[in-house]
């Protein structure tokens, strides 16, 4: 196997650019991806000042890594979302990558800082931990960045995440988040802008990225993820990927080009009223005077007595995994 | 050789040499969902990995949002 550009030893095969790569020009491929979608999608400007939103996993490492391998102004902030060993360890990654480039990150624990965590809050609202999860990370994401005085928040979303949101809004064809499903999100109503500039690389890739650059990460999954439906999307559009290598790309690439369009009158007419939070004075839908989605949250989780993962976590798909190996012996 | 598996963390010893995407369509592990790799660096498929290789296949696909 040869790489295309070089005709060198290649070390890594990309079906969907019918093509093989050595390191050195893998890695060039993917740096022209992400410039790409900068471009593309107005995402950065040079003189931006950038929040990369991280997680200790392979992507937000790898779009920080690249931002500012690119030239960019980059700090980051991880979120410490009290997720037994799995936080921990993610924050070791995390704290290890900034200290190792001398890059500037920020750290908010929402036990030390709010007095909850994701166990307690998902225990407390009955819903799945990604719920109120995912709703205390935007809300701190925005936070900081309006606090900071970043003029954007970066995040690793990727092809495969794109593509996998994706194809579960078209299943249930809910039109309203298919016209929001972009790749930037402007700054409006007191929201800082947000991009994803890995919307061109996919999950193996960005994994890949982190191999040759030496970048150590958290590889196992989330603990709560189990259950997640965007898993199932994944690997439902992979064995699409496996037949015809390109659908993914061609799938999400090609909405964003000719769907994108013919909804953006849907898009528009959600343009919503805001106002602010009384105890915290984010950006809010509700009505004058009202408290928002994450100081609600914050209430009722923090008036909870601590809960472990354990407790709250269903029987993971990997424990079934290593259960069934082991039955077949 | 000796093949580590991920998520959780576990080894198992497969047998004679192997081309990479014949050990992966034998342990039934997609190639769009995973990397294999050998003392750090990237091992494309088509190469032959021998008895006493020590390799990871790891996974990439991640949960959550
Ligand atoms: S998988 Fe869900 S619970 Fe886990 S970190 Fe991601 S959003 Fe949070
Ligand atoms: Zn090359
Ligand atoms: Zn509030």
């Amino acid at each position: 196997m040869k790489c295309r550009t070089c005709r060198g030893p290649a070390i890594i095969e990309l079906p969907r650019h019918n093509a093989n790569f050595c390191a050195e020009h893998f890695l060039q491929m993917c740096r022209r991806q992400v410039e790409k979608a900068i471009h593309d999608h107005d995402m950065l400007q040079k003189t931006d000042r950038v929040l990369v939103a991280v997680s200790g996993g392979k992507d937000s490492l790898a779009v920080w890594d690249m931002l500012v391998e690119l030239g960019y102004q980059a700090d980051g902030l991880y979120i410490a979302l009290g997720i037994g060993e799995y936080s921990e360890e993610s924050r070791e990654y995390t704290e290890r990558f900034a200290s190792e480039r001398n890059l500037k990150l920020t750290v908010v624990s929402l036990r030390d800082d709010y007095g909850y965590d994701i166990p307690t809050a998902t225990k407390v609202t009955g819903r799945v931990p990604c719920s109120a999860c995912g709703m205390s990370k935007r809300h701190l994401f925005d936070k900081a960045a309006v606090d900071g005085g970043y003029d954007v928040v970066v995040t690793g979303h990727n092809l495969d995440d794109e593509a996998a949101v994706l194809f579960g809004n078209a299943l249930r064809w809910d039109i309203e988040y298919l016209a929001r499903q972009l790749p930037v999100l402007p700054s409006r109503h007191g929201f800082p802008k947000k991009v994803k500039p890995l919307i061109r690389l996919t999950e193996r890739e960005m994994a890949a990225w982190c191999v040759i650059r030496g970048i150590d990460y958290i590889v196992e999954e989330c603990p709560m993820a189990e259950g997640n439906r965007h898993i199932g999307y994944k690997e439902a559009l992979n064995l699409l990927e496996e037949k015809s290598p390109g659908t993914k790309s061609s799938y999400y690439l090609g909405f964003l080009d000719r769907m994108v369009p013919v909804l953006a009158t849907i898009a528009a007419t959600g343009a919503d009223s805001v106002t602010p939070c009384i105890r915290c004075g984010a950006p809010t839908g509700g009505e004058e005077g009202s408290v928002c989605a994450f100081c609600r949250l914050v209430e009722r989780s923090a008036a909870h007595e601590p809960v472990s993962v354990e407790l709250v976590r269903k029987k993971s798909r990997s424990q079934k995994r290593v259960q069934a190996e082991a039955s077949k012996k | 050789m000796k093949v580590i598996l991920r998520n959780p963390r576990r080894e198992i010893e497969i047998d004679g040499r192997r081309r990479v995407h014949a050990l992966l369509v034998e342990l039934g592990l997609p190639r769009e969902s995973h990397l294999v790799i050998r003392n750090g660096t990237l091992v494309p498929g088509d190469e032959e990995l021998d008895k006493d290789d020590v390799i990871e296949i790891r996974p990439v696909i991640s949960g959550g949002f």
